[in-house]
């Protein structure tokens, strides 16, 4: 019984470290239509660059998300406007083909630099603390924390987009870019701030993961499907269907690591392809089309 | 002194020419009409002044000053906006939110949320609606309304007729002199010639990217028309 | 007029004014050069080191992989960015056939292209779910799938992998690198010459017909999933006979190496750079990654990292990728596809 409601609460502490990941790519998904293979790369590169702040200025990693989060920003922006920007339209395969190229030229430059080393970002004992729930189970504070977090920002982005001005923009050059232009709004200003988001949000995500785990330049990729597959799973154009999606990954590679430690990351992509064939566009989808 | 000129205005699709050196002009205070068959050039000629088509720096002036090249958000908060044909309202916005983005250029001016709904009035009821949810008239409405929220000079209207009973165009047509005594120039390209030429000051008729006719209305015959529109 | 009449009608027919060719004097002398190219190849084992058939194979069978993914994203419209599923169930089925029931390590390369020929099958049916960018990293997960399906394995030899060198032992030296080399001309050139052949073929047609425009190709009657159907499984046996190839020469797999996105990435940006959609583009990206691989091979991971830049630079500047531009400002064409039009004045029909 402990076992069960355990790896139950693993799966959703889990989904919502996958949601944090994922949020970042269902902004640039519902925005721009970009499917940005380097996202996870962008995650172990938040992880990174708070590594070097933390060993040159000797910051909490946490504090380090000041100097972080408007970095990868800053990053996201430039990313877009200059080099994304112009792959954006009818062909699919160039933005993929770009961020693919973003994707291998991060990965390999971590490399360089890092080495295959696994890391992680020391933040002392409020990382692995626990409390005590009742009788033999325990909860990780930290897990909670990333969970309780991954809500807030959920909430915090679907309040942006259904109430700012900003918001009101993301939506409508999402839904038609060249009538958007006749708003008088600068439609590739638009999608960079939305990368600049998504950018600081998978930094976000980076820095927390960096701080639960180890970390090193090729598990990029592993985390591009995680936070792809709870976005399907969701439903595209939604962000409480990601937190969703998010939820229910980590739930199923849960249950089935404690199955066998083999098969865990194998049920997770065992739902998405089980979503995949009943439920193509997700279990909340909200974007119209492709 | 016109307000908005065209100087022989050319347009491309790629490779395609779809205008061949367009003169046109529009005073302040003006109701222009625009006809012509279908594929003569008429929307590409709004199109290209609003600045979604690439034309030449000095091909289109308004106010004085050369626009062309410009991109269509700088063209808008200039004071030109466009009612894009097939209304093209924005599907994830409602009715208010589509008005309020229209609002973005942030002219000053008699129209804003208000004002708009008093022409309007079934904007105020719908304005909680997906602006998609709405009959093709009422989206036309939300069209209209959606380019007064930028306080514009000159109101280009494209097509507005299409797709719509007319009893809905004639009540459509009977808010444009409101429009027009608020301060706003307005050109209107129609399929209706009938609609047109009983609004319109002045008419100009386009036929395979060229203006085969144009002048005022009263004067023009069925014959001098007819054989514009068609080219025989 | 009249006289002409009277002379159709007393004389027999005239001859056609045109004819539909389609080789040229450029692709006769790129047919004979290859030709040329590919008996020096199979020669190589009578003269060469070892070392030199070693690199020939891997640029060979680099080279088929990118025929395959040209044909597959570049005529097909699919996208695919997990085609190392192929690549590793290859290497594996080698595994199975020749070290586990014993057959010929070469024979054993051939069932491993049919193998995944078939697996493709089903496979299909669920990613032609998904279109776009969906399909892309849908394909990626199916890989995934299978790589972890493998090393859960242990009579696969699970995480770690399996190693084939008993069953290359049994083999003479000479023979097993001569065999190696020439498995791989045939699939190099092979691969070369089946997307040539099946383009100016009415499969062909039909390809480039769906490139240009789904909807219309349907409304004349081509059944667009069925193409799409066949040319995924044609490039899966394709990856697979490649695969197979691939871990016999490096006589050890494991899932790692067999299922690594790397496979589809390099071939991708080789593809791409060379110029997606040619059948001469690929030839030139093998060429230009192996070129990059050597030279700056003191470097570690810098050749990824030009590599991948040189991808996007195409992308952004030079989409057709090299040879699409150098066809594009000379019509040059080595392996034409096209039906040319070619007028012959003849006597008869001047007026």
């Amino acid at each position: 019984m402990i076992t069960l409601l355990d790896t139950l609460v693993q799966g959703l502490l889990l989904g919502g470290l996958y949601t944090l990941t994922a949020l970042g790519l269902s902004l640039a998904f519902g925005v721009m239509r970009l499917v940005n293979v380097a996202h996870g790369d962008f995650m172990v590169l938040g992880a990174y660059f708070a590594l070097v702040i933390m060993q040159t200025l000797g910051l909490h990693p946490l504090l380090s998300l000041l100097i972080v989060l408007p970095g990868m920003a800053v990053a996201g922006y430039l990313a877009q406007r200059f080099v994304l920007d112009r792959t954006l339209g009818r062909d699919i395969l160039p933005p993929l083909l770009v961020t693919f190229g973003f994707s291998i030229i991060v990965q390999s430059a971590l490399l360089e630099v890092f080495s295959a080393d696994s890391r992680r970002l020391d933040a002392g004992d409020l990382v692995t603390a626990s409390f005590n729930v009742f009788g033999d189970f325990y909860v990780g504070w930290f897990p909670l924390l990333i969970t309780v977090l991954a809500v807030a920002m959920v909430a915090a982005m679907q309040w942006l987009f259904a109430r700012t001005r900003i918001g009101r923009a993301f939506r409508a050059v999402s839904d038609d870019q060249e009538i958007a232009q006749l708003m008088g709004i600068d439609h590739k200003h638009v999608f960079a701030l939305a990368l600049a988001v998504a950018s600081a949000c998978v930094g976000l995500a980076g820095v927390l993961f960096g701080m639960s785990t180890t970390f090193d330049p090729a598990i990029g990729p592993a985390h591009l499907i995680y936070a792809f597959e709870a976005v399907i799973i969701g439903g595209m154009g939604s962000f409480w269907g990601t937190f969703v999606g998010g939820v229910l990954l980590g739930t199923m590679q849960a249950i089935g690591f404690r199955v066998d430690p083999g098969w865990g990351v194998l049920f997770g992509h065992a739902a998405f392809l089980l979503v995949l064939l009943f439920r193509p566009s997700g279990l909340f989808p909200r974007t119209r089309d492709q | 002194m016109s307000l908005l000129s065209t100087h022989r205005l050319t347009a491309f699709y790629g490779d395609f020419q779809a205008l061949f050196g367009i003169d046109f002009s529009l005073a302040a205070g003006e109701v222009v009409a625009i006809i012509g068959a279908n594929g003569a050039g008429k929307s590409t000629f709004l199109r290209t002044v609003a600045g979604l088509n690439r034309a030449p720096r000095d091909a289109v002036v308004f106010d004085g000053q050369p626009i062309g090249g410009l991109a269509p958000s700088t063209i808008v908060k200039l004071g030109l906006a466009l009612v894009p044909e097939g209304r093209r309202l924005f599907p994830s916005l409602t009715v208010e939110e589509n008005l309020l983005i229209g609002a973005n250029p942030g002219r000053a001016g008699p129209w804003n949320l208000a004002s708009v709904c008093r022409l309007f009035p079934i904007l105020k009821e719908r304005r909680r609606s997906a602006a998609t949810a709405l009959s093709g008239g009422q989206q036309q409405m939300v069209a209209i309304a959606r380019a007064l929220m930028s306080n514009p000079r000159v109101l280009l209207c494209d097509e507005l007729s299409l797709g719509l009973a007319p009893l809905v165009i004639r009540d459509i047509y009977a808010t444009l002199p409101k429009v027009r005594e608020h301060g706003a120039a307005i050109v209107i390209v129609e399929q209706d010639i009938g609609q047109a030429m009983r609004v319109a000051d002045r008419v100009y008729c386009l036929q395979e990217g060229r203006v085969s006719l144009t002048g005022q209305p009263q004067e023009l015959t069925r014959a001098q028309v007819s054989s514009a529109y068609f080219g025989v | 007029m009249s006289t002409m009449a009277a002379e159709s009608v007393h004389s027999a027919p005239p001859a056609p004014g045109f004819a539909v060719v389609r080789a040229t004097r450029t692709s006769r002398i790129a047919l004979t050069l290859l030709a040329a190219l590919t008996a020096l190849l199979a020669s190589l084992p009578w003269w060469a080191e070892a070392s030199t058939m070693r690199t020939a194979s891997e640029f060979l069978y680099y080279l088929a992989l990118a025929q395959m993914w040209n044909l597959l994203a570049g005529y097909g419209g699919l996208g695919s960015f997990g085609q190392q599923a192929f690549v590793g169930l290859g290497g594996y089925a080698l595994v199975v056939f020749s070290l586990k029931f014993g057959l010929d390590p070469f024979f054993s390369v051939l069932l491993g292209g049919l193998v995944c020929g078939v697996i493709a099958m089903p496979v299909s049916k669920l990613l032609f779910r998904l279109h776009g960018a969906y399909f892309a990293v849908g394909t990626w997960v199916a890989a995934e799938v299978f790589r972890l399906l493998v090393a859960n394995m242990s009579w696969l030899g699970g995480g770690s992998g399996v190693s084939i060198t008993t069953v290359m032992q049994r083999i003479d030296d000479w023979w097993r690198d001569a065999a190696t080399l020439w498995i791989a001309i045939a699939l190099g050139i092979g691969s070369l010459l089946a997307v040539f052949l099946l383009l100016r073929s009415r499969l062909g047609l039909g390809l480039t017909a769906v490139r240009d425009s789904e909807a219309a190709a349907e409304s004349i009657g081509i059944s667009v999933p069925r193409l799409k159907f066949w040319v995924y499984v044609i490039a899966a046996a394709g990856f697979g006979l490649a695969g197979a190839l691939i871990f016999l020469t490096k006589l050890r797999i494991s899932p790692d190496s067999a299922f690594a996105i790397n496979w589809t990435i390099t071939v991708v940006f080789i593809v791409v750079i060379g110029g997606l959609g040619t059948i001469e583009g690929p030839l030139i990206g093998t060429a230009l990654y192996f070129l990059l691989r050597d030279t700056l091979s003191d470097y570690g991971s810098w050749y990824l990292i030009v590599f991948g830049a040189l991808a996007i630079a195409v992308m952004l500047l030079m989409r057709q990728g090299i040879w699409g531009f150098v066809r594009q400002r000379f019509g040059l064409e080595l392996f034409p596809v096209q039906r040319r039009l070619r007028l012959e004045a003849t006597a008869e029909r001047r007026p």
